[in-house]
C-alpha cells in the first residue's frame, strides 16, 4: 500500500516537473534541443519515387463541402480541391484515378502534413506566413478567396458590423477563428463564439438557431447554403474580412515534390490561358502555337525530365481534369452541378482577376 | 575462491538468478523500446524541421473560447488558453462526478427496489445507458435535446424567472453589494453555532436519553443567524440581477450554455448507469444475515440500508467508483464534438494554430495524468479509511 501511494505521488511530481517546465516557456527550450545529439541528417526520401512505387497519390482532402470536396451519388471523390489531385496523379501516372483521397477536419490539416502522412494536402487550405514556416510548403494559390458571414435573412443584418452582441459558429482550427476574433476586437464588438471541430456540426448547430451568424470563406459559405433546405432565407453580408488564398500544400523536405506539384497547377492555368481544354486537347497537339506544342510535349522541354516526368503529361493531366477554368465551372460556374459562384478575382490575369502562373518553358 | 569451489545449484537453474536476470533483460527491453521511440521524435522532428519547445507558450493565442471561468481574451497567450481549457475540463468534470455519484446510488438502490415499476424503469436505463456509446449519446444530447429547445425570442419562462432556449438556460442570479463582506460573518457565526448545537445537543441526547432534537435546533441556528444579520447589515448584501432579453440573446443573471448543458448530462447520465451497477453489486455483497439481524434488532428499511448495509458495501464500491470517476473526466475529452471549450478541443485548436503538436500533445496528457493521480491518491486514501479495521 506505502510503495502504491509512493509511486502516485512519484508518478504526480513527475507530472507536475513537465508542466512547471512547459509552462517556463522560453527557458526550457534550449534544454529540449540539446538532447538532440547526433541528428544524421538522412538524405530527404525522393517522394515522388515512393508515390510510383505505391502506384497511387494520396490526397488529403474533405468529402463535406459541396464544389470543393465531395462524394457523388456513385461514392467517388469530386470538387475543386479532389480535381487538383486528380490532375497530380495524372501527371505521374497518366491516370487521373490512381489517387487515393484521405478526408480530414480542418484541424488535422497542419500535423497530417508536417508529418508527411500524405503527398499533397489540399482542403481549402489558406496560406499565411506561420502555416508556411510550419505546415509544408506551399505550392500555387488556387483559388482566391476571402471570409464573409452568412446570416438568417430574417434577423435584417445589412452589414457585418451591425453583428455586435451577436452569436457566430465556426470552424476550429481554422484562420477563419483567428480572423473573427482580429474583426470583433478591430472594431470593439461583442462577441461570442460557438466552436465545432467538425463543418457539419458548425453548420448543423447555425441551421438549428444556436448562432446568429456563422463565418467561413464565402466560397464555402455558398457551398453551405446551396445545400441549405432553403437557401434563400440565409444572406452572405457584403464585407470580406480577410484574404484568404486557398492552396495546394507538400511536406517540407522535398524540393522535387514541390516543384512538380507547382508544375502540375501551372500547366492547369496555363492551358485555361491558352484555350487548351479536355475536348480540343488531342487536336491541339497538331496546333501551330510553339507554347501549345511545348506545353503539350509536341517540341522542346519545360522542365519534365527534371521533374521525372513523362515530356506527354500535360496532356494527361488536360485529359483527365480539363483546364483550370473547366474545373472552376464544373463545380462552380453558370452550370456548375454545386452550385453557381461568380468567378471575379478567380478569373484568368487575362480577364481580369488574379489568376496567374509562370510560363512553361 | 568461493566461487571457484562453489558446488551448489548451477547459475542457470537458480530460482533467485533466473528471476534477476529475467527481471533485468524486461528492464532492458522496456528501455530500449522508449529510448527508440523518444529519439525517433527528435529525428524526426529535426528531419521535417518541427520545433519540440515549449516557448510558444507565450504567444498570443489569437482564437475566441467561447466560455471560461476564469478569463480570456484572444489577445492572452496560448499558455493561458491551455489552463482556460484544464480549468472548463475540472469544472465539468467536478460537477459531473457529484451528479453522477448521487444519480448512480439512487439508481442502484432502485434496482434492488422491491417495487416492480421502479426496478424496471431503473433496469431498463442501465441496459440502454451502458450499450450505447457516449459519443452517440452527446451528439442525441445536444442536436437532439438542447439545441432543438425554442428559440431565444421564444424562450420557455420557468418561475423565478429562469429562461430556456438553445442558447442556454438563463437564470436569476444574486449579485453581491458593499455589505456581502459583513453579512458572510453571520453565516459563518451561523454555520459555527449550528455545528456547536448539534454537538451539545446530541452529546446531552446519548448522556440523558431524552431527544433533545439537535438537528432540528442545529437547522434553526444556520437559518436565524444569517436571517438576522440580513436585517443589521443595512443594505442588503444580495441583489437579484434578472436575465434580460436583449436584441440578439439574454444578457445577465446565470447562465449554462447547451454546449455545457449537454456535454455534462450526457456524461452523468452515463457515467451513473456504471455507478448504479457498481452500487448493486456492493450492496449485494453485504451478507444477507446482517440485513435480517438488523430487521431482528427492529431497526426500520431506511436505518438498515444507511446503517447496516451502505458502510460495508462502501468498502466493496470505493475502488470501482474512482475508476469510474477517472472515466468521465476522459471521457469529457469528447466535449470537442459538441464545441465545449475543454481542455482537448482547446489543445486541438493551438497544435493548428501554433503548429507544435508534439509539446501540446505531451501537455495534454501530462493534464490528464494529473488529475487522474489526483484523483487516485484521494481515492486511496479514502478507501484506507472506510476498510474493515481487522482487530
Amino acid at each position: 500500500m506505502k510503495q502504491k501511494r509512493f509511486v502516485a505521488f512519484g508518478s504526480l511530481l513527475v507530472v507536475i516537473a513537465i508542466v512547471v517546465a512547459a509552462c517556463n516557456g522560453g527557458d526550457a527550450t534550449p534544454v529540449v534541443q540539446t538532447v538532440i545529439v547526433q541528428a544524421t541528417p538522412e538524405p530527404v526520401s525522393n517522394r515522388l519515387d515512393v508515390v510510383q512505387d505505391r502506384g497511387r497519390l494520396i490526397c488529403a482532402g474533405r468529402t463535406d463541402l459541396a464544389g470543393f470536396g465531395f462524394l457523388d451519388s456513385a461514392g467517388i471523390n469530386r470538387g475543386f480541391d479532389i480535381d487538383l489531385c486528380r490532375a497530380i496523379a495524372a501527371a505521374i501516372f497518366g491516370d487521373g484515378n490512381a489517387l487515393e483521397v484521405v478526408p480530414i477536419t480542418a484541424s488535422e490539416r497542419g500535423p497530417t502534413i508536417q508529418a508527411g502522412e500524405v503527398d499533397v494536402l489540399s482542403r481549402n487550405v489558406t496560406w499565411t506566413s506561420t502555416r508556411d514556416s510550419q505546415w509544408g510548403n506551399y505550392t500555387t494559390i488556387m483559388f482566391y478567396d476571402g471570409q464573409g458571414f452568412m446570416v438568417p435573412k430574417r434577423l435584417g443584418f445589412d452589414s457585418a458590423l451591425d453583428l455586435d452582441g451577436t452569436t457566430v459558429c465556426v470552424t476550429s482550427g481554422t484562420t477563419t477563428e483567428l480572423n473573427l476574433a482580429d474583426f470583433f476586437r478591430q472594431h470593439n464588438l461583442d462577441l461570442e463564439t460557438v466552436v465545432f471541430e467538425d463543418t457539419a456540426s458548425v453548420y448543423g448547430a447555425y441551421e438549428a438557431g444556436r448562432c446568429d451568424a456563422t463565418t467561413s470563406d464565402k466560397s464555402q459559405l455558398a457551398a453551405i447554403r446551396s445545400g441549405f433546405s432553403d437557401p434563400d432565407a440565409h444572406v452572405i453580408l457584403p464585407e470580406t474580412i480577410s484574404k484568404e488564398p486557398l492552396t495546394p500544400v507538400v511536406a517540407h523536405g522535398d524540393d522535387g515534390w514541390f516543384d512538380l506539384v507547382k508544375t502540375v497547377m501551372w500547366v492547369l492555368i496555363n492551358a485555361e490561358e491558352l484555350g487548351v481544354t479536355q475536348a480540343n486537347v488531342e487536336q491541339q497537339r497538331g496546333s501551330d502555337n510553339i507554347v501549345i506544342r511545348r506545353m503539350l510535349g509536341v517540341e522542346g522541354e519545360f522542365g519534365q525530365s527534371d521533374l521525372g516526368l513523362k515530356a506527354t503529361f500535360a496532356v494527361d493531366v488536360i485529359k483527365a481534369v480539363g483546364n483550370y477554368g473547366e474545373i472552376y465551372d464544373r463545380y462552380m460556374g453558370p452550370n456548375g452541378e454545386s452550385f453557381t459562384l461568380p468567378r471575379q478575382q478567380n478569373e484568368l490575369w487575362t480577364n481580369g482577376g488574379l489568376v496567374y502562373a509562370p510560363p512553361l518553358r | 575462491m568461493r566461487i571457484l569451489t562453489y558446488r551448489g545449484t548451477p547459475l542457470w537453474r537458480d530460482a533467485r538468478v533466473l528471476r534477476a536476470v529475467t527481471q533485468i533483460v524486461f528492464v532492458v527491453i522496456v528501455v530500449a523500446i522508449v529510448v527508440y521511440f523518444v529519439r525517433n521524435v527528435f529525428e524526426a522532428a529535426d528531419e521535417r524541421g518541427l520545433k519540440l519547445g515549449f516557448g510558444f507558450l507565450e504567444e498570443e493565442a489569437g482564437f475566441p473560447i467561447a466560455e471560461s471561468v476564469i478569463g480570456y481574451t484572444e489577445s492572452d497567450s496560448f499558455r493561458h488558453a491551455f489552463i482556460v481549457g484544464v480549468v472548463n475540463t475540472i469544472k465539468v468534470a467536478l460537477i459531473g462526478i457529484v451528479a453522477a455519484t448521487v444519480l448512480g446510488l439512487i439508481v442502484g438502490v432502485s434496482r434492488l427496489s422491491s417495487n416492480w415499476l421502479v426496478k424496471s424503469i431503473t433496469s431498463v436505463y442501465v441496459e440502454i445507458i451502458r450499450n450505447v456509446p457516449l459519443l452517440v449519446q452527446l451528439f442525441f444530447w445536444y442536436f437532439g435535446i438542447f439545441l432543438l429547445l425554442p428559440v431565444v425570442q421564444e424562450s420557455l419562462r420557468l418561475p423565478g424567472p429562469i429562461y430556456v432556449n438553445n442558447r442556454g438556460v438563463f437564470s436569476v442570479w444574486a449579485n453581491t453589494t458593499s455589505s456581502f463582506d459583513s453579512w458572510l460573518l453571520f453565516v459563518l457565526g451561523g454555520v459555527v453555532l449550528a455545528v456547536a448545537v448539534r454537538v451539545i445537543l446530541g452529546r446531552i441526547q446519548i448522556e440523558t436519553g431524552r431527544n433533545t432534537h439537535p438537528n432540528v435546533a442545529a437547522a434553526l441556528a444556520l437559518v436565524l443567524l444569517p436571517t438576522l444579520g440580513w436585517f443589521l447589515v443595512g443594505e442588503s448584501p444580495l441583489i437579484r440581477e434578472t436575465p434580460v432579453l436583449e436584441r440578439f440573446n439574454f444578457v445577465g443573471g446565470a447562465r449554462v450554455t447547451p454546449e455545457f448543458a449537454a456535454l455534462l448530462t450526457g456524461l452523468v447520465v452515463y457515467t451513473a448507469a456504471f455507478i448504479a451497477e457498481i452500487v448493486r453489486a456492493g450492496i449485494q455483497s453485504v451478507q444477507r444475515g446482517q440485513t435480517e439481524a438488523a430487521r431482528a434488532l427492529g431497526l426500520s428499511d431506511a436505518q438498515t440500508l444507511l446503517s447496516i448495509v451502505f458502510p460495508q458495501a462502501l468498502r466493496v464500491i470505493i475502488p470501482p467508483m474512482i475508476s469510474q470517476f477517472l472515466n468521465l473526466t476522459k471521457n469529457s475529452s469528447l466535449a470537442i464534438a459538441i464545441g465545449y471549450p475543454d481542455l482537448y478541443a482547446i489543445s486541438r485548436i493551438m497544435i493548428n494554430q501554433a503548429g507544435r503538436a508534439v509539446p501540446i500533445m505531451l501537455l495534454i496528457m501530462a493534464a490528464y495524468l494529473a488529475m487522474s493521480l489526483t484523483y487516485a491518491i484521494i481515492g486511496n486514501i479514502y478507501n484506507r479509511r472506510v476498510r474493515f479495521t481487522e482487530r
